[in-house]
């Protein structure tokens, strides 16, 4: 399931995607550590599968909490995507 | 001079069970809970067949909503609660489900209960809710692949058609029918907010509209505005819908119309389909449960 976590408002739409069906088949979930802000957290969904999500608190931010991260020259590969081996994770922006 | 009131809006509740099925020599008896925005439900299975349950108006209070609904579909079972293995709590108020035993959400739930009850070829459900309206593309399982739901607003929800009922005076569960009398299709009505459409539905009926027209112009909104979530979601058949509004044969028809294609029908109540998913969903939680033991 493709699970996207974050907003839409005026200024555009703001969503991290994580594909479930990838993320289950990682067993380090790197994603938790990479994220310099803290935004990932390992949950266990409707299906008793243990996969990476957004943290509540952080969903309706993202487009700033992962500012940072996104510069807007010489942008570099995002951390949370690079240590999600899988390719699970994807950003709408 | 007095008149009475009628509410309009009001639908039928009402509570079923299978009297040709004996619980008493059961395995697993599962049972989940939706308690949603509008409706609650409660659905028993009884070895993974469906053997009891109860619809009815959501109240105030969370827990009293799926306590009633509960005790309703258990009422002349012989069942009690305790009888009951797993429970799982669905819906707008899953966690605030006291006898629950996991919530999980309706869209997983919907996904679960619509694959029982159109079969395996569904791979897009509609679930037409009170306040909410969901359009969930999953497996041969009855897995979410994937799944969105509509804008903030009543509109081409259940609780928006409510509204109409009530400001037209017919019956919730003659609208539809009544909507499809029209000799030409109007154009339809504000699908942005149900505030709205109803004072353009009130200068519609000063200007001479008859209320069949009115309720036209509403069904096919609504079809339009639930149109757009679909095209999001790019829909593959089979295509089934779920939900109070799935009732409502002046929306469905003109939703089908729009799309291009038929939904299937099911010899189920299309407003069980969260509660069903939940009971199949604890069915599968507990034998997990006992092989782990």
């Amino acid at each position: 399931m493709k699970a996207n976590y974050g907003y839409m408002d005026g200024s555009g739409e703001f969503f991290i995607s994580i594909d479930t069906d990838l993320c289950i088949e990682c067993d380090h979930h790197g994603c938790v550590d990479a994220c310099p802000v803290g935004l990932f957290e390992i949950i266990t969904d409707d299906y008793d599968d243990e996969v990476a999500a957004v943290k509540g608190d952080h969903r309706k931010k993202v487009k700033y909490d992962c500012g940072p991260c996104k510069p807007v020259t010489n942008r570099p590969p995002l951390p949370c995507m690079v240590a999600c081996t899988p390719g699970a994770i994807s950003h709408s922006w | 001079m007095s008149e009475e009131k009628k509410e309009f809006w009001r639908w039928k509740e009402y509570n079923w069970h299978d009297e040709s099925k004996d619980w008493k020599g059961a395995d697993i008896i599962t049972a989940g809970a939706d308690v949603g925005s509008v409706s609650s439900q409660a659905v028993i299975m009884v070895d993974g067949e469906l053997y009891a349950y109860s619809n009815m108006r959501t109240g105030s209070d969370s827990p009293d909503s799926a306590r009633n609904a509960m005790d309703w579909a258990l009422e002349d079972t012989g069942l009690s609660l305790d009888d009951i293995h797993y429970v799982v709590g669905t819906g707008y108020g899953r966690v605030n489900v006291p006898f629950a035993n996991r919530a999980i959400t309706e869209i997983a739930c919907h996904a679960r209960g619509g694959n029982y009850m159109y079969g395996p070829s569904v791979r897009t459900i509609l679930d037409m809710g009170g306040q909410d309206c969901k359009a969930i593309r999953c497996d041969q399982r009855g897995k979410v692949t994937n799944f969105l739901m509509n804008d903030k607003c009543a509109a081409g929800t259940g609780r928006g058609m409510e509204v109409f009922a009530d400001l037209l005076s017919v019956s919730i569960e003659e609208v539809g029918d009544m909507s499809l009398e029209v000799d030409e299709e109007p154009p339809p009505v504000s699908s942005t907010c149900v505030v709205f459409a109803k004072s353009e539905a009130s200068s519609l009926l000063r200007s001479g509209w008859s209320k069949k027209m009115v309720l036209a112009a509403y069904c096919s909104a609504m079809a339009h505005r639930i149109m757009t979530l679909l095209e999001r979601i790019d829909v593959e058949k089979d295509f089934a819908i779920t939900g109070g509004i799935a009732k409502n044969v002046g929306v469905v028809t003109r939703l089908e119309k729009e799309l291009g294609l038929s939904s299937l029908k099911s010899k189920y109540d299309t407003q069980i389909a969260g509660a069903l998913g939940g009971a199949l969903f604890a069915k599968a939680l507990i034998e997990k449960q006992r092989k782990g033991s």
